[in-house]
């Protein structure tokens, strides 16, 4: 079984990627599948806090690209799931210390391996985001429904298609239904419409996010928060299953009822 | 939603300024030409037509389109009516 490698990129800093690559990282983990998450943010590493492993690093991926370790070495696995792994970046190093042709050496070695190889992304154009799209198959664009965001999501777009990868998918984050309601927010279409790529999936914006993050424990693990079904739907559709978008709308509706009677 | 655009005092939604706003810096943006360089164009484009063929130039039109992820620059030109004195 030959992974396939996914590069999780945006732009704009600050709109999910490490979010999103650490829950479906665990939601397709949840599913069987063999994953290996590599952080490709050298030098601001992060994958590693949001997926609660930072304690287990030992060796990271600029160990490996500069033959201190084997590539096995460095991979921690998260004891949570059968066959999840991460790579680490590195935290005292920069971007420089790593090229584009190493991230697609450290690739193809772990291909035959995995099903899915996840690259989280740094922000930005330069050579950190360079590394991360090198060895990719496919990218999905993490972006939230706000006018910067969605402008620095356009042009690396842009660069996925001069780089000419076989598939782009969007991931809208942290959208508030109520707020697109009261016309204070870019709508799921909107976005679509300006961004003209195919839909990954919708995540709403979801205060447990934060709290999963402090304890380490990705909400993808629990089905419980609306941001956790998200995820998991969104690694139910990367391995090929049709899953009709979230219905957001009666969630707010809900929660309105319920802050009636709460005050 | 009338109401609420009412309560704005008829004034257009934040979402709905954003995605105008948003359409048309894109659309500079993957022109990668700065909005100021637009009239440039206009410009040229008026001078040159205009060596060839008897044009309104106040009625000149030119605009970024974009279709998907293709962008295209349009312009509309009229040509004025009196054209019998071509100097084909």
């Amino acid at each position: 079984m030959s992974a396939k490698i996914i590069t999780i990129t945006s732009g704009k800093g600050g709109v999910g990627k490490t979010t999103a690559t650490a829950n479906i990282s665990v939601a397709l983990a949840m599913r069987g599948q063999r994953v290996v998450a590599i952080d490709a943010d050298i030098g601001l590493r992060n994958l590693d806090v949001v997926m609660g492993l930072e304690n287990r690093i030992v060796y990271d991926l600029v160990d490996v690209v500069e033959g201190r370790c084997r590539l096995r070495q460095a991979m921690v696995r998260d004891k949570r799931l059968p066959e999840l792994y991460l790579l680490p970046a590195a935290q005292t190093r920069d971007k420089t210390a790593v090229q584009p042709e190493q991230m697609i050496q450290v690739s193809k070695e772990l291909r035959p391996d995995f099903d899915f190889i996840l690259v989280d992304s740094p922000a930005g154009i330069e050579q950190g985001f360079r590394n991360a799209i090198a060895p990719a198959d496919e990218a999905v664009i993490v972006t939230t429904p706000e006018v910067s965001a969605v402008r620095d999501a356009d042009r690396i777009i842009g660069l996925i298609e001069a780089a000419e990868k076989e598939r782009m998918q969007l991931v809208i984050n942290r959208l508030r239904p109520d707020m697109v309601r009261r016309e204070d927010m870019l709508s799921i279409d909107d976005v679509l419409d300006v961004l003209a790529i195919d839909l990954l999936g919708v995540v709403p914006e979801d205060e447990q996010i934060i709290v999963a993050t402090n304890k380490g424990r990705p909400v993808a693990l629990e089905n419980h928060s609306r941001a956790g079904q998200a995820f998991n739907n969104v690694a139910r559709r990367l391995m090929g299953e049709e899953v009709p978008l979230m219905d957001l709308e009666k969630e707010s509706l809900l929660n309105r009822v319920r802050r009636i009677f709460a005050s | 939603m009338q109401w609420l655009k009412k309560l704005r005092g008829g004034q257009q939604s934040s979402r709905n300024v954003a995605k105008e706003r948003l359409q048309l810096v894109l659309v500079h943006d993957r022109a990668e030409i700065s909005p100021g360089l637009m009239e440039k164009i206009k410009d040229d484009i008026i001078a040159v037509i205009s060596e060839h063929l008897p044009i309104e130039r106040d009625a000149v039109g030119i605009s970024f389109t974009q279709t998907g992820r293709e962008t295209r620059l349009q312009a509309d030109i009229p040509l004025t009516r009196t054209r019998g004195r071509s100097s084909r």
